[in-house]
């Protein structure tokens, strides 16, 4: 009896440990990955975006977004391949579980303005 | 008229400060735990690296918003009130929140009073820990929280309302109910849901005391949202987004002999917070009483200061040591 409860706790911390360290890419609904930024390209919602970012983001991804203390860079190639949709995903749901909170309690605008600032970080590249 | 102190030992909640009568505050009182209170807070303000929280403005409820990781808020709490056929009071409390991880918040709160006519008293501390144990957002996200009080019976913080509770048991005298202590452990069930930009928070709350006494319930709802939804283009400090405006309602639900809302106590009011753009948060509410149980109003009022990446100023120690 102790001997399967054992194999069944280790199946279950192992499937979600495999499950946790996929790529959160992955994990994106199709209806989330085609979601469409409502102020894609507005240069005044990029620099409310910087703002935003600068308050939120800026302490862990650094002031540039090339990341910090081994935290992620937001000019990396995944980013810049990533939809819209699927960042907005990304800061909606967090990756608790790999140090990325989510920021569900900030305004779904202020989400996107940051979406729309890190787009022009990558044009800039 | 003069002031007696009497033994602090540690974090017992057995530290008095007896304050004249003739005044609330005096200067002969020495170095009060107000005073205490209030050089923590200014250390604190005059710290580098501050910034916003994402945590709605409620005082009693909890929201699903955790501490974001590394980051270390210093907050000060204060309640004042002045109940029928009791002194006024005001309670502070300082409160040390750590985001551990982005799925584990854990906080420390010390807490004193100061009553009119009668003395300033330290009441005790609390450990609460919050768990975020799903990884993705829902409709409703639930959030498990836990904690540990160890506090005399002369705490007047009213952080939750639970069973019974009345504002008459805080008529007697400090001298009578700071040798009363409490231990308790506390468990909330907390549900939030953010839609459109509000946030919509309900706790369930039960306590029981380490000593053979019934478990007790409570409640405490609240919606927020801010006065606007997208950010400023422009670096502003009265910008409306800067502004949370909402309501709490909370109250006890009797104890496990005697489920229910008869002979409890029941707070509803606003609530509104302003967030300084890198500088703290400032919370205030005014909280009415709905019953003969409750307090006329209770004022709330709270300042925030958030240390952004505390954890880092140890890691970059380890930078310069070489050992990464």
């Amino acid at each position: 009896m102790k001997l399967r409860f054992a194999t069944l706790s280790i199946l279950l911390l192992s499937s979600t440990l495999v499950l946790a360290s996929s790529s959160w890419l992955s994990k994106v609904p199709k209806a989330d990955r085609a979601r469409v930024n409502p102020y894609a390209g507005n240069a005044e919602a990029a620099a409310a975006g910087k703002l935003i970012f600068e308050d939120n983001c800026a302490k862990c991804h650094g002031d540039d977004a090339e990341g910090r203390h081994g935290r992620p860079s937001l000019r990396s190639e995944r980013v810049a391949h990533a939809t819209d949709g699927e960042l907005a995903w990304i800061l909606r749901n967090g990756q608790a579980f790999h140090g990325m909170p989510s920021w569900s309690s900030l305004p779904e605008q202020q989400r996107w303005q940051i979406i729309t600032y890190l787009r022009t970080l990558l044009t800039d590249r | 008229m003069s002031v007696s102190v009497q033994l602090c030992a540690g974090l017992a909640p057995s530290c008095v400060l007896k304050v004249p009568r003739s005044s609330f505050f005096s200067r002969r009182s020495g170095p009060t735990l107000l005073g205490l209170l209030l050089v923590l807070a200014t250390l604190a303000v005059s710290l580098p690296h501050a910034a916003l929280a994402q945590e709605p403005p409620y005082f009693v409820a909890y929201s699903s918003a955790l501490e974001e990781p590394g980051n270390l808020e210093i907050a000060f709490k204060g309640l004042t009130a002045s109940p029928k056929n009791a002194n006024a009071f005001m309670s502070h409390t300082l409160e040390l929140e750590y985001g551990a991880t982005a799925w584990w918040t854990t906080e420390l709160y010390l807490q004193g009073q100061s009553t009119v006519n009668d003395s300033t008293v330290f009441t005790g501390l609390r450990s609460e820990n919050r768990f975020r144990f799903l990884p993705t957002e829902h409709w409703i996200n639930p959030v498990l929280y836990v904690e540990y009080e160890n506090i005399s019976a002369a705490d007047k913080s009213l952080l939750e309302i639970v069973g019974n509770d009345s504002i008459s048991d805080l008529q007697p005298s400090n001298a009578e109910l700071y040798g009363e202590t409490e231990r308790e452990i506390e468990g909330k069930l907390i549900l939030s849901s953010n839609a459109k930009g509000w946030n919509f928070s309900e706790n369930f709350i039960a306590e029981k005391n380490l000593s053979n006494e019934p478990w007790e319930f409570g409640y405490a709802l609240a919606t927020s949202r801010p006065l606007a939804l997208a950010g400023s283009s422009r670096s502003c400090l009265f910008c409306r987004q800067n502004f949370t405006a909402g309501a709490e309602l909370y109250g006890g639900l009797g104890t496990t002999q005697s489920f229910g809302l008869a002979s409890t106590s029941h707070y509803a009011g606003p609530t509104v917070s302003f967030e300084v753009p890198h500088g703290p948060a400032i919370s205030f509410s005014p909280q009415f009483g709905l019953n003969d149980n409750s307090a006329g109003v209770l004022w709330r009022f709270k300042v925030a200061y958030e240390i952004q990446q505390f954890r880092d100023w140890f890691r970059h120690n380890s930078f310069r040591g070489g050992s990464r």
